[in-house]
């Protein structure tokens, strides 16, 4: 079994009073090449700067080798990290950049006296051994006899390779790189992928690295994390992670999908799009799933052979594959294929039971505490709603002073009554009036499923989610304020669920 | 009819007027007096006796002296202040900033006056009375009290300029918090140590409000010398003032001040 060289163990971070890490546990092998993958405000950084030392955990333990490193400071960790913006030292020049961590070294020598005794004693490297050491790493980042050159006098991919090094010289028993090619063109980024990947290859040593970039993460690593929201949504290999999303987060942002919304009609069998398909996943007979299908997968025939028949409708060519997006009745599937159609063409679709992912749905509905108000209106997630309080007490009406008579005749005053909310998927509108709707919040997720948009709107105080659909394309972080009709809320009190217990 | 072509040029005439009348015929005069005797005759005998007289010399050593203790005691006080308040994520830091340099809005004289009034009225209390003779003291306590301001905010501005990710690269190649501070911290904050020591420095040796009202004018610096002497002798007030702009120069030479690099100007108010 390969060692754990380091280990998180439910890790969770704080920055004031934001959750920006919960409760995270995995493990790096020793020797592994590990990429965090996420969105930007996943938590990435986070955790990678954990491990490094610059940000403690506010609670949960960091192992290193076994060894509880959670509070140690940085200087102690026998880490180094290869910063985003480089970091490098701008009152240095390039060796002197490289020398900066030798110099700090101190080695333990043994010596023996004249009495025979034997002592150790801890000792700078000497200026030979540092400036070997530093000629070896240039040679390694391919920037031999560069050492008299200014930082500012050196192009990107140079600072990039001098940071490299700088790192590496140390001999750090893990490499930390937070998003080292952001910086890069194209072309230059692309090289140093494949140099990155060598280099770690030569080495030996475990790369910790951090990226958005999905093709870069499946490049270049053995494990992939991916994060969002500040948990870690799946761990696995590239292939995995392509193959076999866990949920249609990993799904969307890893690659292109189609995504549909399903139902498990028999055994191995799943309807989506109007058409029952055969896959490979075991699901309960009549369970809601979220259907994957990538779009190399959906393989292109004449219209008479195709279990699913469609107009295309846009053909884009990419290089190696060509984009085409067909129109199946209120569903558009995209379609990567070596072979071209025309625009208009009717096509057949098959897809083979392997191409099929089913994912339980994270959403079934959006349930909110919330409070009902003396208007009786009920406040929860930032905002406050209209809506019938009658529901909670069955044959009640409202008298003229805004008291609730139950049935029975009882006048009751539900003026601060906790209440769980309940809001179907289909039932929340949004509108960019801000005016408009019970609360406002932003759009933090978009995800298309084949006829429709899957949003999640994040309320900005008190972080609660709206978890919807609808037809209209929005952008990401728009502030948009939701809308939810009044006989869409589905209010239950909560005290008498305790009383039923 | 042509008019008159109106270019950038035009626009410097009213500065190049200035600095003509201003600066340059003035700095003439300086030199002319300097080197001239009461008949007008050209003479060196002003530069033999300024270098031949102990008093004349002593004095510009201890303007020398007493403005160097202020630097070095400007300097020990600001950094700390400037180095806390440039890294600290405080919302009021600003604030804080302020308070240091708000005493800059208020008339010197009056702040020196009022510090003359606090000693005097320390030295009445028990214990304390030997605060009444410490000319030298007060004087470098009231020039300290006065230039701490030019010293703060080049510093201030300078260490707000070092990207963060620096110390944080400090300490991941194992660098303790006293190297980082040796070796990054305080290389990267030179250029505003320059300007804030020649901000400090240069005034200090031939402020004279100071020593004059603290010093119960027991405490001559070079500037009170001057304009002792212009009282009755131009030509050796001349000849001193030249001596000053040369020391002068000379350390501003030293201190790196004519070097036009972005961030020693930058660094500068």
């Amino acid at each position: 079994m390969a060692e754990h060289i380091i280990e998180l163990q439910n890790v969770t971070k704080y920055y004031d009073d934001n959750l920006v890490i919960d409760n995270v546990s995995f493990y790096v092998n020793k020797g592994e090449f590990i990429t965090f993958l996420g969105p930007s405000g996943c938590g990435k950084t986070t955790t990678l700067r954990m491990i490094a030392g610059f940000d403690l955990p506010t609670s949960g333990k960091i192992l290193l080798n076994g060894q509880d490193i959670s509070l140690l400071p940085p200087n102690r960790r026998p880490v180094n990290t290869v910063f985003q913006r480089y970091a490098l030292f701008p009152h240095l020049n390039v060796f002197e950049n490289i020398a900066f961590g030798l110099k700090c070294k101190r080695v333990a020598n043994t010596y023996e006296n004249d009495k025979g005794e034997r002592y150790t004693k801890k000792e700078k490297l000497s200026k030979k051994e540092i400036s070997d050491k530093v000629k070896k790493a240039l040679e390694i980042v391919d920037l031999e006899g560069f050492e008299k050159r200014s930082i500012s006098t050196l192009s990107g991919g140079q600072q990039q390779r001098v940071a490299i090094a700088r790192a590496i010289v140390n001999e750090p028993e893990i490499l930390l790189l937070d998003e080292p090619l952001g910086a890069l063109d194209l072309k230059m980024r692309k090289e140093m992928q494949i140099e990155l990947k060598e280099m770690h290859r030569r080495l030996g040593i475990t790369f910790i690295y951090v990226t958005h970039d999905q093709e870069e993460a499946l490049t270049m690593s053995d494990t992939i994390i991916v994060m969002a929201d500040g948990v870690v949504q799946q761990i696995g290999t590239p292939t995995k992670i392509y193959n076999e999303p866990a949920n249609t987060f990993v799904a969307d942002f890893i690659g292109e999908s189609n995504i549909f919304n399903g139902t498990v009609v028999g055994d191995k069998k799943v309807k989506f799009c109007g058409k029952t398909f055969d896959c490979l996943d075991e699901f309960e007979k009549g369970e809601p799933a979220d259907v994957v299908v990538r779009p190399e997968d959906i393989l292109m025939t004449s219209p008479d052979k195709g279990t699913l028949i469609g107009d295309v409708i846009s053909v884009v060519f990419k290089g190696i594959h060509y984009e085409i997006t067909a129109q199946v009745g209120k569903y558009e599937l995209v379609i990567n294929s070596t072979e071209s159609r025309n625009v208009g063409e009717r096509i057949g679709m098959n897809i083979a039971p392997d191409g099929i992912h089913l994912m339980k749905p994270k959403y079934t509905s959006n349930i909110f505490d919330g409070v009902i108000t003396k208007r009786n209106t009920v406040r929860f997630a930032d905002g406050e709603f209209d809506c019938d309080v009658t529901q909670l007490y069955p044959g009640s009406h409202i008298d003229e002073e805004d008291y609730l008579i139950t049935a029975t005749g009882e006048k009751i005053d539900l003026t601060d009554t906790e209440v769980k909310v309940e809001v179907g998927l289909n039932d929340i509108e949004i509108s960019d009036d801000a005016e408009a709707g019970g609360t406002t919040g932003r759009i933090i997720s978009i995800i298309y499923k084949g006829d429709h948009y899957r949003l999640i709107v994040r309320t900005e105080e008190e972080e609660e989610d709206f978890v919807f659909a609808t037809d209209d394309l929005w952008n990401e972080n728009d502030l948009v304020s939701v809308i939810i009709p009044k006989d869409k809320i589905k209010l239950t009190l909560k005290h008498t669920e305790e009383k039923k217990r | 009819m042509k008019l008159p072509r109106f270019s950038r040029k035009t626009l410097c005439i009213p500065y190049a007027v200035f600095l003509v009348f201003f600066v340059i015929i003035p700095m003439l005069v300086i030199f002319f007096y300097a080197f001239t005797d009461s008949n007008m005759h050209i003479s060196f005998a002003n530069f033999i006796k300024f270098f031949s007289d102990p008093t004349k010399l002593s004095t510009i050593v201890y303007s020398l002296v007493i403005a160097l203790i202020t630097t070095v005691v400007c300097l020990v006080i600001a950094y700390p202040v400037a180095y806390i308040l440039a890294r600290s994520s405080m919302k009021r830091k600003f604030v804080i900033l302020m308070l240091f340099v708000l005493p800059m809005w208020i008339n010197f004289v009056l702040r020196v006056n009022a510090l003359r009034e606090l000693f005097n009225l320390l030295a009445s209390l028990k214990g304390l009375e030997w605060i009444a003779g410490s000319n030298y003291f007060k004087t470098v306590f009231g020039m300290v009290y006065d230039f701490l301001p030019f010293m703060i905010l080049p510093l201030y501005t300078t260490m707000l300029k070092i990207d963060p990710s620096l110390y944080e690269a400090s300490a991941d190649l194992g660098a303790s918090g006293f190297t980082t501070f040796t070796r990054v911290t305080i290389p990267l904050s030179m250029p505003g140590i320059m300007s804030g020591v020649t901000m400090v420095f240069l005034p200090s040796m031939t402020n004279y409000v100071v020593s004059d009202m603290l010093g119960n004018a027991k405490v001559t610096i070079i500037g009170k010398f001057i304009s002792d002497y212009f009282g009755n002798d131009w030509h050796m007030g001349s000849m001193i003032a030249l001596v000053l702009l040369v020391v002068v120069f000379v350390s501003t030479w030293l201190t790196g001040g004519f070097k036009s690099e972005e961030n020693v100007r930058g660094a500068n108010l």
